[in-house]
């Protein structure tokens, strides 16, 4: 499965500034893992030690916030687009 | 300005200049404004401030801006106001109001838009952006017209009819998004990364926005002759205020303003409708789940808080607590609160007296405090919420008699 994951400004020094990074995964996890391992240093940005989303990071999947999913185990169908997106913002 | 050092993020600590940026590129934390309060200390004062004009700027020496050119309607220093006639009804003993509906555009967020615009004048930006649930919108359009700046608005499609003309009136681009606020919020996350030349007040510029949050304790204690209150009650949206009037007090008695160390109870009010901090404070977690609003709170309707966690910190760090409140309490409590102390508030004002109320009854706020509760937006501003509810008494033919026949007036009005 092909997954469009955009990046946000934060994290483009990782991805030689592109905004947008394809990888292959059949849920948000993987395909996490899959930017992580193509882009490395991503993980332990995302990620707390735990393994879980760090408490200022949200993932989008078509426009909805993983956490209203099944967090990391939500599945992605070929072509959908994921969404990182840093959570301080608005009010 | 002079006086700020730096920005620090609050998760990790790593630093940063004083630009543009309201995240931590490490962890994504939010960064904060960090001062040098002996440089503060050594020049602010209670004669500097009382000598400075009536709005935020009499402090702006705990600002993180120059100053000197501010982007300035005249936001803040509105009246903190004795409620003996609410505090009777609640059964509570000193009760002020803190009345900030009087502002520019007719709420709070002027003072932080006044900030936030100063700061992104100064940093060089040309175009004022937003995400807002409707009091941002207002102030961030009045402010950019006034300041000379473009506009860029984006707002939920469904808000209340006056809170899109008060925005629309000011002629910047306003973008009614089909989603709720928490949908327009990520759409600017992400615009953010797209413009980088766009100051969105609360994405990108957020950091100094969010401190302009501070000059509601800071006028409450001058006000209340340099001292802090016991306990304050704060409407919770996305919990930034909340944090920031207790950094407020903190500051005042950092900086020698203060004659005795505050000890203030911070409290949050929330609608039963989108309670994600009050929901955390009741289960004893630590984490704050989303949740889809559904009220009539409209300007308290984020779901996603992005200072929840903070905020729930500061309400169990201080002793205070979070309750949350059906659309009727609301409604109750802005019909309240206009009834007994002469002030029309927007829903989120309801939410805070109806949440004051709740506190009140369940010995939380407590009769021998002195007590602060911050209402802090206008009720023309969400007519539609009480409309329903209160009309004229009575219609009548132009004659003394219809009069007669269908007024009852109380024996001090009869003369």
């Amino acid at each position: 499965m092909s997954v469009k994951i955009r990046i946000p400004t934060q994290l483009r020094t990782l991805t030689g500034g592109e905004g947008e990074v394809a990888v292959d995964g059949s849920t948000v996890g993987q395909a996490l893992k899959a930017l992580d391992a193509a882009h490395p240093g991503m993980g332990e940005r995302l990620f707390d030690p735990a393994g879980e989303l760090r408490r200022f990071v949200n993932v989008f999947l078509a426009d909805e916030d993983v956490r209203f999913l099944q967090g990391l185990d939500t599945p992605v169908a070929d072509g959908q687009t994921l969404s990182i997106v840093p959570a301080v913002a608005g009010g | 300005m002079p006086f700020v050092e730096a920005l620090r993020c609050r998760e990790c600590g790593h630093t940063y200049p004083v630009e543009a940026l309201h995240v931590c590129d490490f962890c994504f934390g939010p960064l904060e404004v960090s001062y040098d309060y002996d440089a503060v200390s050594a020049s602010i004062s209670r004669q500097r401030i009382a000598a400075g004009p009536h709005t935020i700027w009499r402090y702006a020496d705990l600002l993180p801006v120059d100053g000197t050119a501010p982007v300035d309607l005249g936001a803040g220093f509105t009246p903190l106001v004795r409620a003996d006639r609410l505090a009777a009804e609640l059964g509570l003993g000193e009760l002020w109001i803190k009345n900030d509906t009087v502002n520019p555009t007719g709420s709070f967020k002027d003072r932080v838009v006044s900030v936030a615009l100063t700061k992104a004048r100064e940093l060089g930006f040309k175009v004022a952006a937003c995400a807002s649930t409707g009091n941002l919108a207002n102030s961030v359009a009045a402010h950019a017209a006034r300041a000379g700046m473009q506009s860029v608005v984006f707002i939920p499609q469904d808000l209340e009819v006056a809170k899109i003309v008060t925005t629309a009136v000011y002629g910047g681009h306003l973008i009614a998004v089909r989603g709720n606020y928490d949908d327009v919020n990520r759409l600017c996350a992400e615009l953010t990364s797209e413009h980088p030349s766009w100051a969105f007040v609360n994405v990108n510029v957020r950091t100094y926005y969010a401190e302009g949050s501070k000059t509601l304790a800071f006028e409450v204690a001058e006000q209340l002759g340099w001292r802090a209150p016991d306990h304050v009650v704060v409407p919770v949206a996305s919990g930034s205020q909340l944090t920031k009037i207790h950094k407020g007090f903190g500051e005042l008695a950092k900086v020698g303003l203060l004659d005795e160390e505050p000890h203030v109870r911070v409290s949050g009010a929330q609608a039963a409708g989108c309670s994600p901090v009050a929901t955390a404070f009741a289960e004893g977690t630590e984490a704050i789940r989303p949740q889809k609003p559904s009220t009539i709170a409209k300007s308290l309707a984020i779901g996603n808080p992005a200072d929840g966690w903070y905020a729930l910190d500061v309400v169990r760090r201080t002793g205070g607590a979070l309750a949350a409140v059906t659309d009727d309490e609301i409604i109750d409590a802005i019909r309240l609160l206009a009834r007994t102390e002469g002030i029309f508030a927007e829903t989120a004002g309801g939410v805070t007296i109806a949440t004051l109320a709740k506190l009140a009854a369940e010995g939380v706020v407590r009769r021998d405090e002195l007590v602060v509760a911050y209402v802090t937006g206008h009720g023309l501003k969400t007519v539609e919420a009480v409309g329903p509810h209160v009309g004229p008494t009575a219609t009548i033919d132009p004659t003394l008699e219809a009069f007669a026949d269908a007024v009852q007036l109380g024996d001090d009005a009869r003369a």
